[in-house]
């Protein structure tokens, strides 16, 4: 079973004052456990059972601005006094850099609130097999679906941040995630679809019927797809995928980026970066959530931040080192962002799509097209012709491209916002991106 | 003898004993054992940003029967932690009627030396090195805007303990040396990333100051990128380099070839083993056993030694990659391909160094051979759908081609096709078949491994380019 709090805390002490000992002058530690079961099922059948068992801790030890960090999954008190001795000795020959410290005191995180992150719920193998079972045996229901594959994952973690500076916390947190693959076949030629769902606790997970249904009824629908024309056209982005321009907007927005001069979003703060409508908002405090905490990796407080305001870039995400070189507090987004979502847009699905006579409806992308420094994106991607706000046909081997200081500013919102993941997004309509195809 | 147990409360014999009693009535299965050390030394933004040791060790313990793979897996070495896993792994193998597969082959070759390369060059040289190569970058102009440089090694040892007692062990050092330079001239910014590596010291790659050529290769790519109009959108003729864009190999057809997906019948290649899926010139390869490759290994992670797997012969498919579990099923024999990221993962079948081989044309008869077309020498990253067989991969460094003539660059765009089709597309086949330069991941099922790719030039009839400019 996950060990406690006392055991953690017990190694991060040992971490500090050993390394306080040798000459380090500042100190930040982190001792990590996690246990991992998970059951995979294939056809019908047993597929995959896999229990992992994990110790972790991630040391870094500064000698007034030199800095240098050790990582081991051994934590016996020999293995870690000889890295220990290794860090330092690389403290002390890495050259100095006027950023590198520790946070400021008067922003660490000072009370831990219960988020409600942690289930102690433990679903055994045979629960498992069970819900597995009931997704494929919905997933394989019409005849075209050739090939299902189920997993469910269940996860529990505890953890113990502390510095040097008298800093020290931690808490449990649990993750619940099951998912389909259904392949389905017609006149020889397949597609792939799939469905998961995650949750902190084992009584919000979707029903078992639920991710089988909707995995297979997304592998049929894909069936016997068209190459289009290339063109210029309206892109909706399906649920699935349009989080995704919320992940680059971060990427943009991070500090190091902002530092470093590589994002296409800096000198951009408090500019029109979205339409006016447009709000998007970090918060790291909502009960359960998937990217819910306390604190930020470095021990410093999070609070809820509005990143655009009205379509104006309101906020960097900022940890301390490059906080400092932008002369800017952290304001507890070392690690990234926690809950991001955009606030809910006001037209229905429905009415989004029948906005144009003609758009291209996308439910996913493959590659890795987006340049953060340039903004210019091109993506393979897949997903069906809209007409008359109805979904006509499946479309697939066509790329869609642009660039996303000009695709920011041509959002717009529909108001089917779920929180499903860390980070979500609405249904969104890009309006123009170049379609190229035939 | 294991070299795992010396500070533990086990011993080899009782940590066989073990396995043995484990694996009784399984078709396979093994205990894995991993000790992997690595460091990471990063120059960013003319500082030191960081430097990382990083010290793991655990085991992998595997019980197969029919179809179905038990797994356990901890860094606790120790009596209790592996009675534990051996629980987990019966209780969910209930019912079990194998025979434990005994048979497997034995190798003298070794494709890399036991050295620890992190260890054989000094910390202070590394740091000297970096700071080197950002000076010898920003002296290049102020054009120069930030300069990324990092130094990645590691050394892994490994050991296999199956049912009869028998140990298999591999020692295999890698490195990993990146340059990434970002310009900046009139207001337009592009980056320039070049690196390279393999199973030697870092020196066999940097002396002589030839880290001056992966310098001055990643300037030369992002200078090229600053005079890049939009590229074209649509279908077109492509002409690839040789090397590094044979990542379209291994995206396009690799990863369909992978046992599993046959086995399962989720590729797209599943039922075309015996026939045509290229053009007659095309001969494709998956190799570990190259010599201090990337991509080579001694043993696979299941014990069996590398070898060198012909994939596609003139145009047909003769060979798909198997680990034991997949070849098992399918009735055939594991081509060394089973490989696990580490301990913490189950063993999947994966590429290792995937070649297509030369064919007779030079370059510029492909490129003179385009009316209208691109000319693509360098790549980012590509991905695949095995089961639509759609696959993209993303021009780092691309031209459009005129008449028959190499024109402006054009700017960054992904490449999408069909991998069951894209190869009786590869109407030449040039003569100057190169390796990459040794800086490959594959990623697959949450699992990264080192993968090599090679190629000569070829030249593609017909492939979708995702560009902007109609």
């Amino acid at each position: 079973m996950i060990r406690d709090q006392e055991f953690l805390k017990d190694i991060a002490s040992y971490c500090i004052e050993n390394s306080k000992k040798l000459g380090a002058t500042d100190v930040g530690v982190k001792v990590i456990h996690s246990v991992s079961e998970n059951v995979s099922f294939r056809n019908k059948k047993l597929d995959e059972s896999n229990r992992a068992d994990s110790f972790a801790v991630n040391l870094t030890t500064y000698i007034e601005k030199k800095k240098s960090s050790i990582n081991s999954s051994d934590l016996s008190k020999s293995n870690l006094e000889k890295l220990i001795e290794r860090c330092i000795d690389a403290t002390k020959i890495t050259p100095s850099d006027e950023n590198n410290s520790l946070p400021d005191k008067d922003l660490m995180s000072k009370e831990i609130r219960d988020l409600n992150l942690y289930d102690e719920t433990h679903y055994p193998n045979d629960k498992k097999i069970e819900f597995l079972k009931k997704v494929e045996e919905t997933a394989s229901t019409d005849e075209k679906i050739v090939n299902t594959e189920a997993g469910f994952t269940e996860n529990k973690n505890n953890f113990i941040l502390a510095n040097s500076n008298g800093f020290l916390g931690g808490y449990k947190t649990s993750n619940f995630s099951s998912s389909c693959v259904a392949v389905s076949k017609i006149n020889g030629a397949m597609e792939r679809d799939y469905e998961f769902g995650s949750t902190r606790f084992l009584e919000d997970m979707m029903e078992p019927e639920e991710i089988g249904k909707i995995a297979a009824d997304k592998a049929i629908k894909k069936l016997g797809p068209k190459k289009i024309k290339s063109e210029r056209i309206g892109v909706i982005f399906d649920k699935r995928i349009s989080k995704g321009i919320l992940s680059t907007l971060a990427s943009a927005i991070s500090a190091s980026a902002i530092a470093r001069g590589t994002s296409f979003l800096k000198d951009q703060i408090n500019s029109e970066v979205f339409p006016n409508s447009i709000n998007i908002i970090d918060d790291p405090k909502i009960e359960k959530g998937l990217g819910s905490q306390n604190f930020d990796s470095e021990g410093v407080e999070t609070n809820s931040l509005k990143l655009v305001e009205n379509g104006i870039l309101k906020n960097y995400l900022i940890d301390t080192y490059y906080g400092k070189k932008l002369n800017l507090k952290s304001n507890g987004r070392s690690g990234g962002t926690t809950n991001l979502y955009f606030e809910n847009g006001t037209l229905s699905f429905k009415d989004l799509l029948n906005s144009e006579k003609k758009f291209l409806y996308i439910t996913e992308t493959i590659g890795h097209g987006g340049n953060i420094i340039t903004g210019d994106y091109s993506v393979g991607a897949s997903g069906f012709m809209v007409e008359d706000g109805e979904l006509t046909y499946p479309v697939s081997e066509i790329t869609i491209a642009g660039n996303f200081k000009e695709m920011f500013k041509n959002i717009t919102l529909a108001n089917d916002l779920e929180m499903k993941y860390s980070t979500n997004a609405p249904t969104l309509l890009i309006d123009q991106m170049t379609v190229a195809g035939k | 003898m294991s070299n795992f147990f010396k500070e533990t409360d086990i011993d080899t014999s009782q940590a066989e004993a073990i396995v043995t009693e484990t694996l009784k009535n399984c078709d396979d299965g093994e205990l894995y054992l991993e000790n992997h050390k690595s460091e990471s030394i990063v120059l960013d933004d003319n500082k030191i940003k960081s430097s990382t040791y990083n010290s793991d060790q655990g085991y992998g313990f595997r019980a197969v029967t029919g179809e179905v793979v038990a797994y356990s897996h901890s860094n606790d070495i120790s009596k209790e932690s592996l009675r534990k896993s051996s629980d987990n792994l019966k209780d969910t193998l209930k019912s079990k009627k194998g025979t434990y597969n005994h048979e497997i082959p034995k190798t003298n070759s070794k494709y890399y030396e036991n050295i620890n390369p992190i260890e054989s060059k000094t910390f202070d040289s590394k740091i000297d090195l970096l700071k080197s190569v950002n000076n010898y970058l920003r002296s290049k102009g102020s054009i120069v805007n930030q300069v990324t440089a990092n130094f990645l090694g590691e050394h892994k040892s490994i050991e296999i303990i199956r049912s009869d007692n028998q140990i298999l062990k591999d020692d295999r050092p890698l490195v990993r040396f990146n340059v990434s330079v970002v310009l900046e001239k009139d207001g337009k910014k592009e980056t320039g990333v070049y690196g390279v590596g393999g199973r030697q010291s870092y020196d066999d790659y940097l002396k002589d100051g030839s880290w001056k050529d992966v310098c001055d290769e990643a300037f030369r790519i992002a200078n090229v990128n600053l005079e890049s109009k939009p590229a074209p959108a649509g279908e077109m003729k492509v002409v690839l380099g040789p090397g590094w864009p044979a990542i379209l190999i291994h995206e396009a057809i690799g990863h369909g070839l992978e046992g599993d997906f046959n086995r399962k019948k989720t590729s797209a290649f599943h039922s075309l083993m015996g026939q045509q899926v290229a053009s007659e010139g095309v001969t494709i390869v998956d190799d570990g056993t190259l010599h201090q490759r990337r991509g080579s290994l001694t043993i696979d992670d299941e014990g069996t030694p590398t070898e060198n797997t012909v994939l596609i012969e003139n145009g047909i498919l003769k060979n798909y990659m198997q680990d034991r579990l997949n070849a098992r099923l399918m009735g055939t024999k594991s081509t060394g391909s089973g490989r696990r990221e580490s301990y913490k993962h189950v063993v999947l079948p994966r590429m290792r160094n995937t070649m297509m081989l030369s064919g007779k044309y030079s370059q510029d008869e492909m490129i003179s051979s385009v009316d209208k077309g691109i000319f693509a020498v360098s790549f980012g990253g590509g991905q695949v759908d095995i089961t639509s067989g759609k696959f993209v991969f993303n021009c780092t460094e691309a031209y459009e081609i005129n008449n028959g003539k190499i024109g402006s660059p054009i700017k960054g765009a992904t490449l999408i096709g069909d991998g069951p089709s894209i190869l009786k597309e590869v109407s030449l086949v040039g003569n100057d078949m190169k390796l990459d330069p040794g800086i490959g991941t594959c990623g697959k099922a949450g699992q990264g491994v080192p993968v090599g790719v090679a190629q000569p030039s070829i030249l593609i009839n017909k492939m979708t380019v995702g560009g902007t400019k109609l």
